[in-house]
Protein backbone atom coordinates (compact mmCIF):
# COMPACT_ATOMS: atom_id res chain seq x y z
CA UNK A 1 0.00 0.00 0.00
CA UNK A 2 3.00 1.83 0.64
CA UNK A 3 6.32 1.51 -0.29
CA UNK A 4 9.36 4.01 0.32
CA UNK A 5 12.58 3.73 -0.50
CA UNK A 6 16.08 6.11 0.05
CA UNK A 7 13.82 9.30 0.97
CA UNK A 8 16.15 11.83 1.74
CA UNK A 9 15.41 15.81 2.16
CA UNK A 10 17.36 18.78 3.16
CA UNK A 11 16.10 22.44 4.26
CA UNK A 12 18.63 25.09 3.48
CA UNK A 13 21.65 22.45 4.29
CA UNK A 14 20.66 20.80 7.33
CA UNK A 15 19.62 17.09 6.15
CA UNK A 16 16.53 16.22 8.04
CA UNK A 17 15.91 12.86 5.70
CA UNK A 18 18.59 10.67 6.03
CA UNK A 19 17.60 7.73 3.42
CA UNK A 20 13.97 6.59 4.91
CA UNK A 21 12.51 3.25 4.15
CA UNK A 22 9.70 1.11 4.84
CA UNK A 23 6.68 -0.17 3.43
CA UNK A 24 3.45 -0.94 5.13
CA UNK A 25 1.29 -3.41 3.30
CA UNK A 26 -2.47 -3.61 3.01
CA UNK A 27 -4.75 -3.73 5.62
CA UNK A 28 -1.34 -2.97 8.43
CA UNK A 29 -1.48 -0.52 10.92
CA UNK A 30 2.34 1.19 10.98
CA UNK A 31 3.11 2.94 13.82
CA UNK A 32 6.19 6.14 13.18
CA UNK A 33 7.54 7.32 16.38
CA UNK A 34 10.18 9.49 16.77
CA UNK A 35 11.40 12.19 19.28
CA UNK A 36 10.40 15.98 18.31
CA UNK A 37 12.67 17.03 14.67
CA UNK A 38 12.98 13.26 13.90
CA UNK A 39 11.92 13.30 10.84
CA UNK A 40 8.07 11.95 10.60
CA UNK A 41 6.56 14.95 9.54
CA UNK A 42 8.48 15.36 6.83
CA UNK A 43 8.24 11.87 6.06
CA UNK A 44 4.74 11.95 5.62
CA UNK A 45 4.49 15.26 3.86
CA UNK A 46 6.58 13.42 1.23
CA UNK A 47 4.38 10.51 1.04
CA UNK A 48 1.45 12.82 0.63
CA UNK A 49 3.32 14.81 -2.72
CA UNK A 50 3.39 17.94 -0.65
CA UNK A 51 6.83 18.04 -0.20
CA UNK A 52 9.09 16.68 -2.79
CA UNK A 53 12.10 14.77 -1.47
CA UNK A 54 15.54 14.89 -3.22
CA UNK A 55 16.03 11.56 -3.62
CA UNK A 56 13.90 8.37 -3.13
CA UNK A 57 11.20 7.17 -4.18
CA UNK A 58 7.60 6.94 -3.41
CA UNK A 59 4.79 4.68 -4.01
CA UNK A 60 1.38 5.07 -2.35
CA UNK A 61 -1.75 3.02 -2.96
CA UNK A 62 -0.96 2.21 -6.55
CA UNK A 63 0.84 5.81 -7.64
CA UNK A 64 4.33 7.09 -7.61
CA UNK A 65 4.35 10.18 -5.40
CA UNK A 66 5.31 13.25 -6.12
CA UNK A 67 4.10 12.48 -10.03
CA UNK A 68 0.70 10.88 -9.17
CA UNK A 69 0.33 12.75 -6.38
CA UNK A 70 -3.52 13.86 -6.54
CA UNK A 71 -4.42 10.70 -7.78
CA UNK A 72 -2.60 9.05 -4.75
CA UNK A 73 -4.39 11.27 -2.34
CA UNK A 74 -7.40 10.83 -4.14
CA UNK A 75 -7.28 7.13 -2.47
CA UNK A 76 -6.03 8.62 0.86
CA UNK A 77 -7.27 9.80 3.97
CA UNK A 78 -5.74 12.99 6.23
CA UNK A 79 -6.14 13.50 10.39
CA UNK A 80 -3.59 16.49 10.47
CA UNK A 81 -1.86 17.09 13.76
CA UNK A 82 -3.75 20.80 14.09
CA UNK A 83 -6.76 21.00 13.70
CA UNK A 84 -8.07 22.57 10.27
CA UNK A 85 -12.35 21.95 10.40
CA UNK A 86 -13.63 24.94 8.97
CA UNK A 87 -14.76 27.37 12.17
CA UNK A 88 -17.49 28.45 9.23
CA UNK A 89 -19.51 25.60 8.94
CA UNK A 90 -21.84 23.48 10.66
CA UNK A 91 -20.55 19.97 11.86
CA UNK A 92 -22.03 18.21 8.22
CA UNK A 93 -21.63 21.04 6.23
CA UNK A 94 -17.59 20.56 7.21
CA UNK A 95 -18.17 16.86 5.72
CA UNK A 96 -20.01 17.44 2.52
CA UNK A 97 -17.79 21.09 1.79
CA UNK A 98 -14.61 18.51 2.07
CA UNK A 99 -16.17 15.50 0.15
CA UNK A 100 -16.11 18.32 -2.74
CA UNK A 101 -13.03 18.60 -2.89
CA UNK A 102 -12.44 14.50 -3.76
CA UNK A 103 -15.51 16.06 -6.64
CA UNK A 104 -18.05 14.02 -4.41
CA UNK A 105 -21.65 15.36 -5.22
CA UNK A 106 -23.65 16.87 -2.65
CA UNK A 107 -25.84 13.98 -3.22
CA UNK A 108 -22.73 11.26 -2.87
CA UNK A 109 -22.02 12.85 0.28
CA UNK A 110 -25.50 13.09 2.05
CA UNK A 111 -25.52 9.87 1.46
CA UNK A 112 -22.62 9.72 3.23
CA UNK A 113 -22.87 11.77 6.05
CA UNK A 114 -24.92 9.63 8.03
CA UNK A 115 -22.71 7.00 8.33
CA UNK A 116 -19.80 9.26 9.09
CA UNK A 117 -21.42 11.31 11.62
CA UNK A 118 -22.15 8.05 13.47
CA UNK A 119 -18.56 6.55 13.02
CA UNK A 120 -17.75 9.83 14.84
CA UNK A 121 -20.88 9.77 17.82
CA UNK A 122 -21.82 12.82 16.26
CA UNK A 123 -25.12 12.19 15.15
CA UNK A 124 -26.83 14.56 17.48
CA UNK A 125 -24.44 17.41 16.12
CA UNK A 126 -24.88 17.36 12.73
CA UNK A 127 -26.35 21.25 12.32
CA UNK A 128 -23.55 22.59 15.62
CA UNK A 129 -21.64 24.91 14.97
CA UNK A 130 -17.92 23.49 15.90
CA UNK A 131 -17.21 26.42 18.32
CA UNK A 132 -19.85 24.21 20.27
CA UNK A 133 -17.65 21.36 19.94
CA UNK A 134 -15.11 19.57 22.77
CA UNK A 135 -11.67 18.97 21.75
CA UNK A 136 -12.54 15.11 21.37
CA UNK A 137 -15.37 15.83 19.36
CA UNK A 138 -13.49 17.71 16.99
CA UNK A 139 -10.68 15.29 16.87
CA UNK A 140 -13.45 12.62 16.13
CA UNK A 141 -14.65 15.04 13.99
CA UNK A 142 -11.27 15.20 11.87
CA UNK A 143 -11.03 11.29 11.60
CA UNK A 144 -14.91 11.22 10.04
CA UNK A 145 -13.70 14.10 7.51
CA UNK A 146 -10.46 11.78 6.70
CA UNK A 147 -12.73 9.12 5.47
CA UNK A 148 -15.17 11.37 3.03
CA UNK A 149 -13.49 9.58 0.31
CA UNK A 150 -13.66 5.93 1.57
CA UNK A 151 -9.88 5.67 1.54
CA UNK A 152 -7.95 2.62 1.18
CA UNK A 153 -4.89 4.34 3.93
CA UNK A 154 -5.33 6.81 6.24
CA UNK A 155 -2.55 9.02 7.61
CA UNK A 156 -2.95 10.14 11.24
CA UNK A 157 -0.34 12.15 12.54
CA UNK A 158 -0.30 12.31 16.50
CA UNK A 159 -4.14 11.49 15.95
CA UNK A 160 -4.34 11.82 20.59
CA UNK A 161 -2.33 14.87 20.94
CA UNK A 162 -4.00 17.31 23.76
CA UNK A 163 -6.87 14.73 24.55
CA UNK A 164 -7.97 13.57 27.97
CA UNK A 165 -7.71 9.82 28.68
CA UNK A 166 -11.47 9.38 27.81
CA UNK A 167 -11.33 10.92 24.53
CA UNK A 168 -8.07 9.16 24.02
CA UNK A 169 -9.92 5.93 24.52
CA UNK A 170 -12.46 6.48 22.14
CA UNK A 171 -9.69 7.19 19.37
CA UNK A 172 -8.68 4.40 19.48
CA UNK A 173 -11.69 2.50 19.64
CA UNK A 174 -12.58 4.05 16.35
CA UNK A 175 -8.77 3.38 14.96
CA UNK A 176 -9.01 -0.35 15.79
CA UNK A 177 -12.78 -0.04 13.94
CA UNK A 178 -11.10 1.34 11.22
CA UNK A 179 -8.06 -1.44 11.02
CA UNK A 180 -11.10 -4.32 11.78
CA UNK A 181 -12.79 -3.01 8.53
CA UNK A 182 -9.07 -3.59 6.60
CA UNK A 183 -8.04 0.17 6.00
CA UNK A 184 -4.36 0.37 5.93
CA UNK A 185 -3.37 2.97 8.51
CA UNK A 186 -0.32 4.71 9.30
CA UNK A 187 -0.03 6.87 12.74
CA UNK A 188 3.14 8.93 14.25
CA UNK A 189 2.71 9.34 17.90
CA UNK A 190 4.25 10.38 20.91
CA UNK A 191 2.46 7.80 23.05
CA UNK A 192 4.12 4.72 23.26
CA UNK A 193 1.05 2.92 24.94
CA UNK A 194 -1.01 4.28 21.90
CA UNK A 195 1.45 2.84 19.64
CA UNK A 196 1.57 -0.41 21.36
CA UNK A 197 -1.95 -0.84 21.34
CA UNK A 198 -2.64 -0.08 18.20
CA UNK A 199 0.40 -0.68 15.71
CA UNK A 200 0.94 -4.12 14.01
CA UNK A 201 4.64 -2.64 13.71
CA UNK A 202 6.50 0.77 14.33
CA UNK A 203 9.10 2.44 13.40
CA UNK A 204 11.27 4.39 15.50
CA UNK A 205 12.50 7.45 13.38
CA UNK A 206 15.90 9.75 15.07
CA UNK A 207 18.16 12.06 12.98
CA UNK A 208 16.22 11.84 10.19
CA UNK A 209 16.42 7.78 9.89
CA UNK A 210 14.81 4.93 10.94
CA UNK A 211 16.77 3.28 13.60
CA UNK A 212 14.39 -0.23 14.58
CA UNK A 213 11.19 -1.55 12.73
CA UNK A 214 9.07 -4.62 14.18
CA UNK A 215 6.38 -5.23 16.00
CA UNK A 216 5.88 -3.68 19.46
CA UNK A 217 6.41 -7.55 21.23
CA UNK A 218 9.62 -8.69 19.40
CA UNK A 219 11.28 -4.99 19.82
CA UNK A 220 10.72 -5.11 22.88
CA UNK A 221 12.19 -8.38 23.53
CA UNK A 222 15.12 -7.88 21.00
CA UNK A 223 16.30 -4.71 22.15
CA UNK A 224 15.76 -5.00 26.15
CA UNK A 225 15.70 -6.76 29.22
CA UNK A 226 11.82 -7.63 30.32
CA UNK A 227 11.62 -6.29 33.26
CA UNK A 228 12.16 -2.64 34.90
CA UNK A 229 12.92 -1.75 38.38
CA UNK A 230 12.50 2.13 39.05
CA UNK A 231 14.41 3.38 42.08
CA UNK A 232 14.26 6.56 43.87
CA UNK A 233 14.83 8.05 47.53
CA UNK A 234 17.91 9.31 49.60
CA UNK A 235 20.89 7.75 48.05
CA UNK A 236 19.69 6.68 44.91
CA UNK A 237 23.10 7.80 42.77
CA UNK A 238 25.36 5.72 45.02
CA UNK A 239 22.80 2.76 44.73
CA UNK A 240 22.83 3.08 41.05
CA UNK A 241 26.84 2.65 41.24
CA UNK A 242 27.85 0.57 43.70
CA UNK A 243 24.89 -1.99 43.96
CA UNK A 244 22.57 -1.86 41.35
CA UNK A 245 24.81 -3.23 38.86
CA UNK A 246 25.70 -6.39 40.97
CA UNK A 247 21.68 -7.26 40.65
CA UNK A 248 20.46 -5.74 36.92
CA UNK A 249 22.05 -5.91 33.40
CA UNK A 250 22.18 -2.13 32.90
CA UNK A 251 21.58 0.74 35.09
CA UNK A 252 20.83 3.92 33.52
CA UNK A 253 20.47 7.27 36.33
CA UNK A 254 18.22 10.37 35.23
CA UNK A 255 18.11 12.69 37.97
CA UNK A 256 16.26 11.22 40.86
CA UNK A 257 15.96 7.71 39.34
CA UNK A 258 17.55 5.00 38.58
CA UNK A 259 16.21 2.68 36.07
CA UNK A 260 17.46 -1.26 36.30
CA UNK A 261 16.99 -3.50 33.56
CA UNK A 262 16.55 -6.82 34.43
CA UNK A 263 15.84 -10.24 33.04
CA UNK A 264 14.79 -11.33 36.50
CA UNK A 265 14.05 -8.38 38.98
CA UNK A 266 13.48 -11.22 42.04
CA UNK A 267 17.19 -9.98 43.62
CA UNK A 268 17.48 -6.85 42.86
CA UNK A 269 13.48 -6.76 44.69
CA UNK A 270 14.90 -8.61 47.91
CA UNK A 271 17.97 -5.99 48.13
CA UNK A 272 15.46 -3.05 47.91
CA UNK A 273 13.02 -4.64 50.70
CA UNK A 274 15.84 -4.02 52.98
CA UNK A 275 16.35 -0.50 52.36
CA UNK A 276 13.83 1.52 53.21
CA UNK A 277 14.88 4.80 52.53
CA UNK A 278 14.34 3.42 48.94
CA UNK A 279 11.34 3.31 47.03
CA UNK A 280 10.72 1.10 44.34
CA UNK A 281 8.48 0.40 41.00
CA UNK A 282 8.66 -2.70 39.24
CA UNK A 283 6.63 -3.52 36.15
CA UNK A 284 7.63 -5.08 32.84
CA UNK A 285 9.68 -3.67 30.03
CA UNK A 286 7.49 -1.49 27.32
CA UNK A 287 8.10 0.14 24.06
CA UNK A 288 8.66 3.13 26.30
CA UNK A 289 11.75 1.91 27.62
CA UNK A 290 12.90 0.62 24.06
CA UNK A 291 12.21 3.95 22.80
CA UNK A 292 13.86 5.74 25.31
CA UNK A 293 17.59 3.19 24.81
CA UNK A 294 17.76 3.45 21.28
CA UNK A 295 17.00 7.67 21.11
CA UNK A 296 18.75 8.47 24.64
CA UNK A 297 16.94 10.45 27.28
CA UNK A 298 18.37 14.09 25.90
CA UNK A 299 15.42 16.40 25.40
CA UNK A 300 14.96 17.41 21.64
CA UNK A 301 13.37 20.68 20.58
CA UNK B 1 -16.30 16.82 -15.27
CA UNK B 2 -15.22 19.94 -12.96
CA UNK B 3 -12.16 17.85 -12.96
CA UNK B 4 -11.42 16.85 -16.16
CA UNK B 5 -11.66 20.55 -17.50
CA UNK B 6 -9.19 21.51 -14.86
CA UNK B 7 -11.88 23.74 -13.05
CA UNK B 8 -11.42 22.78 -9.44
CA UNK B 9 -10.58 25.81 -8.51
CA UNK B 10 -14.14 26.22 -8.47
CA UNK B 11 -14.47 24.24 -5.37
CA UNK B 12 -12.43 26.98 -3.63
CA UNK B 13 -14.64 29.32 -4.59
CA UNK B 14 -18.12 27.44 -3.75
CA UNK B 15 -16.43 26.56 -0.11
CA UNK B 16 -16.55 30.96 0.29
CA UNK B 17 -19.59 31.38 -1.24
CA UNK B 18 -21.09 29.01 1.17
CA UNK B 19 -19.33 30.53 4.09
CA UNK B 20 -20.99 34.32 2.24
CA UNK B 21 -24.00 33.14 1.89
CA UNK B 22 -24.44 32.35 6.17
CA UNK B 23 -23.05 36.75 6.82
CA UNK B 24 -24.98 37.56 3.30
CA UNK B 25 -27.69 40.04 4.82
CA UNK B 26 -24.64 41.57 6.81
CA UNK B 27 -22.18 41.93 4.17
CA UNK B 28 -25.00 43.28 1.19
CA UNK B 29 -26.41 45.62 3.84
CA UNK B 30 -22.73 46.88 3.87
CA UNK B 31 -21.89 46.88 0.58
CA UNK B 32 -25.05 49.32 -0.18
CA UNK B 33 -24.73 51.16 3.06
CA UNK B 34 -20.74 52.37 2.15
CA UNK B 35 -21.02 53.50 -1.41
CA UNK B 36 -24.04 55.23 -0.43
CA UNK B 37 -22.75 56.94 2.33
CA UNK B 38 -19.46 57.72 0.72
CA UNK B 39 -21.36 59.65 -2.12
CA UNK B 40 -24.20 61.65 -0.34
CA UNK B 41 -21.26 62.64 2.50
CA UNK B 42 -18.82 63.55 0.05
CA UNK B 43 -20.68 64.24 -3.52
CA UNK B 44 -23.29 66.38 -1.20
CA UNK B 45 -21.43 68.01 0.96
CA UNK B 46 -18.04 68.63 -0.30
CA UNK B 47 -19.80 68.49 -3.85
CA UNK B 48 -21.78 72.26 -2.70
CA UNK B 49 -18.41 73.31 -3.01
CA UNK B 50 -16.61 72.48 -5.93
CA UNK B 51 -17.42 73.80 -9.83
CA UNK B 52 -18.62 71.03 -12.34
CA UNK B 53 -15.71 68.75 -12.99
CA UNK B 54 -15.92 67.34 -17.24
CA UNK B 55 -19.04 69.42 -16.96
CA UNK B 56 -20.39 67.18 -14.57
CA UNK B 57 -21.58 67.77 -11.06
CA UNK B 58 -18.89 66.75 -8.47
CA UNK B 59 -21.40 64.21 -7.61
CA UNK B 60 -21.39 62.36 -10.54
CA UNK B 61 -17.47 62.82 -10.96
CA UNK B 62 -17.02 61.33 -7.57
CA UNK B 63 -18.83 58.28 -8.12
CA UNK B 64 -17.61 56.94 -11.72
CA UNK B 65 -13.78 57.05 -9.26
CA UNK B 66 -16.17 55.20 -6.30
CA UNK B 67 -16.83 52.46 -8.45
CA UNK B 68 -13.34 51.66 -8.48
CA UNK B 69 -12.64 52.23 -5.13
CA UNK B 70 -14.93 50.40 -3.96
CA UNK B 71 -14.17 47.43 -5.97
CA UNK B 72 -10.41 47.60 -5.11
CA UNK B 73 -10.55 47.96 -1.52
CA UNK B 74 -13.21 44.79 -1.80
CA UNK B 75 -10.29 42.40 -3.54
CA UNK B 76 -7.79 43.92 -1.60
CA UNK B 77 -9.35 43.11 1.99
CA UNK B 78 -10.69 39.49 0.95
CA UNK B 79 -7.66 38.46 -0.77
CA UNK B 80 -5.12 39.75 2.21
CA UNK B 81 -7.09 39.50 5.23
CA UNK B 82 -9.64 36.58 4.27
CA UNK B 83 -7.17 35.18 2.54
CA UNK B 84 -4.20 35.27 5.23
CA UNK B 85 -6.90 33.65 8.01
CA UNK B 86 -7.63 30.67 5.82
CA UNK B 87 -3.69 30.70 4.92
CA UNK B 88 -2.66 30.73 8.67
CA UNK B 89 -5.38 30.99 11.44
CA UNK B 90 -7.83 28.49 10.29
CA UNK B 91 -5.55 26.11 8.36
CA UNK B 92 -8.31 25.98 5.55
CA UNK B 93 -5.80 25.60 2.44
CA UNK B 94 -3.84 23.16 4.63
CA UNK B 95 -6.28 20.47 5.18
CA UNK B 96 -7.45 21.51 1.44
CA UNK B 97 -4.18 20.33 0.07
CA UNK B 98 -4.98 16.56 2.06
CA UNK B 99 -7.46 16.19 -0.92
CA UNK B 100 -6.40 15.77 -4.44
CA UNK B 101 -6.01 19.61 -4.58
CA UNK B 102 -2.90 21.72 -5.88
CA UNK B 103 -1.86 24.71 -4.16
CA UNK B 104 -3.04 26.40 -7.65
CA UNK B 105 -6.07 25.50 -7.81
CA UNK B 106 -6.38 26.93 -4.18
CA UNK B 107 -4.77 30.20 -5.43
CA UNK B 108 -6.91 30.22 -8.39
CA UNK B 109 -9.86 29.91 -6.23
CA UNK B 110 -9.06 32.70 -4.09
CA UNK B 111 -8.04 34.89 -7.06
CA UNK B 112 -11.14 34.16 -8.25
CA UNK B 113 -13.41 34.40 -5.39
CA UNK B 114 -11.98 37.77 -4.32
CA UNK B 115 -13.05 39.40 -7.71
CA UNK B 116 -16.01 38.24 -7.60
CA UNK B 117 -17.17 40.05 -3.56
CA UNK B 118 -15.54 42.93 -5.62
CA UNK B 119 -17.63 42.85 -8.07
CA UNK B 120 -20.23 42.56 -6.07
CA UNK B 121 -19.58 45.58 -4.31
CA UNK B 122 -19.08 47.76 -7.77
CA UNK B 123 -22.33 46.20 -8.37
CA UNK B 124 -23.94 47.84 -5.43
CA UNK B 125 -22.09 51.26 -6.00
CA UNK B 126 -23.55 50.90 -9.52
CA UNK B 127 -27.49 50.37 -8.04
CA UNK B 128 -26.43 53.41 -5.49
CA UNK B 129 -25.35 55.97 -8.78
CA UNK B 130 -29.19 54.48 -10.36
CA UNK B 131 -31.14 55.45 -7.17
CA UNK B 132 -29.33 59.21 -6.99
CA UNK B 133 -29.97 59.74 -10.16
CA UNK B 134 -25.89 59.64 -11.15
CA UNK B 135 -26.50 57.55 -14.36
CA UNK B 136 -29.63 56.23 -16.38
CA UNK B 137 -29.99 53.58 -19.07
CA UNK B 138 -28.39 50.19 -19.62
CA UNK B 139 -25.05 51.81 -21.35
CA UNK B 140 -23.38 51.94 -17.35
CA UNK B 141 -23.77 47.94 -17.00
CA UNK B 142 -21.16 47.87 -19.23
CA UNK B 143 -18.95 49.35 -16.66
CA UNK B 144 -19.44 45.67 -14.29
CA UNK B 145 -16.76 43.56 -16.66
CA UNK B 146 -14.14 46.34 -15.93
CA UNK B 147 -14.83 45.98 -12.25
CA UNK B 148 -14.36 42.08 -12.36
CA UNK B 149 -11.08 43.50 -14.09
CA UNK B 150 -10.24 45.75 -11.43
CA UNK B 151 -10.82 43.24 -8.61
CA UNK B 152 -9.10 40.34 -10.60
CA UNK B 153 -6.07 42.70 -10.49
CA UNK B 154 -6.06 44.05 -6.76
CA UNK B 155 -7.05 40.38 -5.86
CA UNK B 156 -3.61 39.05 -8.09
CA UNK B 157 -1.65 41.95 -5.77
CA UNK B 158 -3.28 41.07 -2.68
CA UNK B 159 -2.63 37.05 -2.62
CA UNK B 160 1.45 38.17 -3.89
CA UNK B 161 1.24 40.34 0.06
CA UNK B 162 -0.49 37.38 1.77
CA UNK B 163 2.07 35.16 -0.10
CA UNK B 164 5.16 36.90 1.87
CA UNK B 165 3.31 38.11 5.34
CA UNK B 166 4.44 36.69 8.42
CA UNK B 167 0.92 38.41 10.44
CA UNK B 168 -1.99 40.43 9.70
CA UNK B 169 0.20 43.89 11.03
CA UNK B 170 2.37 43.42 7.17
CA UNK B 171 -0.86 44.63 5.38
CA UNK B 172 -0.99 47.92 7.35
CA UNK B 173 2.21 48.71 4.99
CA UNK B 174 0.61 47.67 2.28
CA UNK B 175 -2.28 49.62 2.49
CA UNK B 176 -0.53 52.64 4.00
CA UNK B 177 2.19 53.04 1.29
CA UNK B 178 0.50 51.58 -1.82
CA UNK B 179 -3.23 51.40 -1.61
CA UNK B 180 -4.09 55.20 0.11
CA UNK B 181 -1.38 56.33 -2.00
CA UNK B 182 -2.64 55.07 -4.80
CA UNK B 183 -6.22 56.02 -4.05
CA UNK B 184 -5.43 59.73 -4.19
CA UNK B 185 -3.18 59.88 -7.41
CA UNK B 186 -5.36 57.66 -9.66
CA UNK B 187 -7.91 60.24 -9.39
CA UNK B 188 -10.61 58.79 -7.51
CA UNK B 189 -11.83 62.12 -6.04
CA UNK B 190 -10.24 65.13 -8.17
CA UNK B 191 -9.08 64.76 -12.00
CA UNK B 192 -5.71 63.38 -12.21
CA UNK B 193 -4.38 66.68 -13.92
CA UNK B 194 -4.57 68.59 -10.58
CA UNK B 195 -1.45 66.65 -9.44
CA UNK B 196 2.27 67.60 -10.76
CA UNK B 197 3.17 66.07 -13.53
CA UNK B 198 5.41 63.87 -12.18
CA UNK B 199 3.11 62.06 -10.32
CA UNK B 200 0.76 62.34 -13.02
CA UNK B 201 3.81 60.15 -15.16
CA UNK B 202 3.35 57.54 -12.08
CA UNK B 203 0.12 56.91 -11.99
CA UNK B 204 0.20 56.38 -15.54
CA UNK B 205 1.40 53.09 -14.25
CA UNK B 206 -1.21 52.18 -11.33
CA UNK B 207 -4.27 49.96 -12.00
CA UNK B 208 -6.16 52.08 -10.45
CA UNK B 209 -5.88 54.85 -12.49
CA UNK B 210 -6.76 52.81 -15.41
CA UNK B 211 -9.28 51.41 -14.23
CA UNK B 212 -11.24 55.24 -13.09
CA UNK B 213 -10.83 56.21 -16.44
CA UNK B 214 -12.63 53.23 -18.07
CA UNK B 215 -15.24 53.59 -15.41
CA UNK B 216 -16.06 57.25 -15.70
CA UNK B 217 -16.01 56.50 -19.56
CA UNK B 218 -18.23 53.88 -19.26
CA UNK B 219 -20.97 55.07 -16.72
CA UNK B 220 -20.38 58.65 -17.38
CA UNK B 221 -19.88 59.00 -21.26
CA UNK B 222 -16.73 60.86 -20.91
CA UNK B 223 -14.39 60.55 -23.59
CA UNK B 224 -12.00 57.58 -23.18
CA UNK B 225 -7.96 58.03 -24.20
CA UNK B 226 -6.95 54.83 -24.40
CA UNK B 227 -9.55 52.10 -23.28
CA UNK B 228 -7.59 49.27 -25.02
CA UNK B 229 -4.56 50.28 -22.92
CA UNK B 230 -6.46 50.80 -19.95
CA UNK B 231 -7.65 47.39 -20.13
CA UNK B 232 -4.49 45.57 -21.09
CA UNK B 233 -2.77 47.48 -18.23
CA UNK B 234 -5.75 45.91 -15.57
CA UNK B 235 -5.19 42.35 -17.29
CA UNK B 236 -1.41 42.57 -17.25
CA UNK B 237 -1.52 43.13 -13.00
CA UNK B 238 -4.34 40.55 -12.79
CA UNK B 239 -2.11 37.96 -14.60
CA UNK B 240 1.30 38.65 -13.63
CA UNK B 241 0.05 39.21 -10.50
CA UNK B 242 -1.62 35.87 -9.49
CA UNK B 243 1.04 33.78 -11.88
CA UNK B 244 3.45 35.47 -9.04
CA UNK B 245 1.05 34.87 -6.21
CA UNK B 246 0.91 30.90 -7.39
CA UNK B 247 4.71 30.74 -7.42
CA UNK B 248 5.41 32.32 -3.97
CA UNK B 249 1.86 30.41 -2.23
CA UNK B 250 3.50 27.07 -3.72
CA UNK B 251 6.55 27.57 -2.04
CA UNK B 252 4.99 28.68 1.12
CA UNK B 253 2.81 26.02 1.10
CA UNK B 254 4.91 22.83 -0.20
CA UNK B 255 8.36 23.08 0.95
Amino acid sequence: MLTVQGLRKSYSGIEVLRGVDFRVAAGECYGLLGPNGAGKTTTLKCCLGLTAPDAGSIALAGFSVPAGARAARARTGVCPQFDNLDPDFTVSENLIVYGRYFGLSRHTMQQRVGRLLEFAGLEDKATARLDTLSGGMKRRLTLARALVNEPQIVFLDEPTTGLDPQARHLIWDRLKSLTAAGRTLILTTHFMDEAERLCDRVGIMDRGALIAEDTPRRLIQAQIEAHVVEVYGEGVQTFARELAPRYAQRVELTGETAFCYCTDPAPLLETLGQRSELRALSRAANLEDVFIKLTGRDIRD
Amino acid sequence: MIDRLQLRFLYVVSRNLLVWRKLMFASLVGNLADPMIYLVGLGFGLGAFMPPIAGLPYLNFLAGGMICYSAMNSASFEALYSAFSRLKIQRTWEGILHAPMTATDVVVGEWVWAALKSTLSGTAMLVAMYLLHVVHGARPLAVLPVVLLIGLAFSALGLVMTAVAKSFDFFIFYFTLLITPMMFVSGVFYPRTALPLAVQRVAEFLPLAHGADLARGLTLGLPMAHPLLDLAVLAAYALAGVALAVTLIRRRLLR
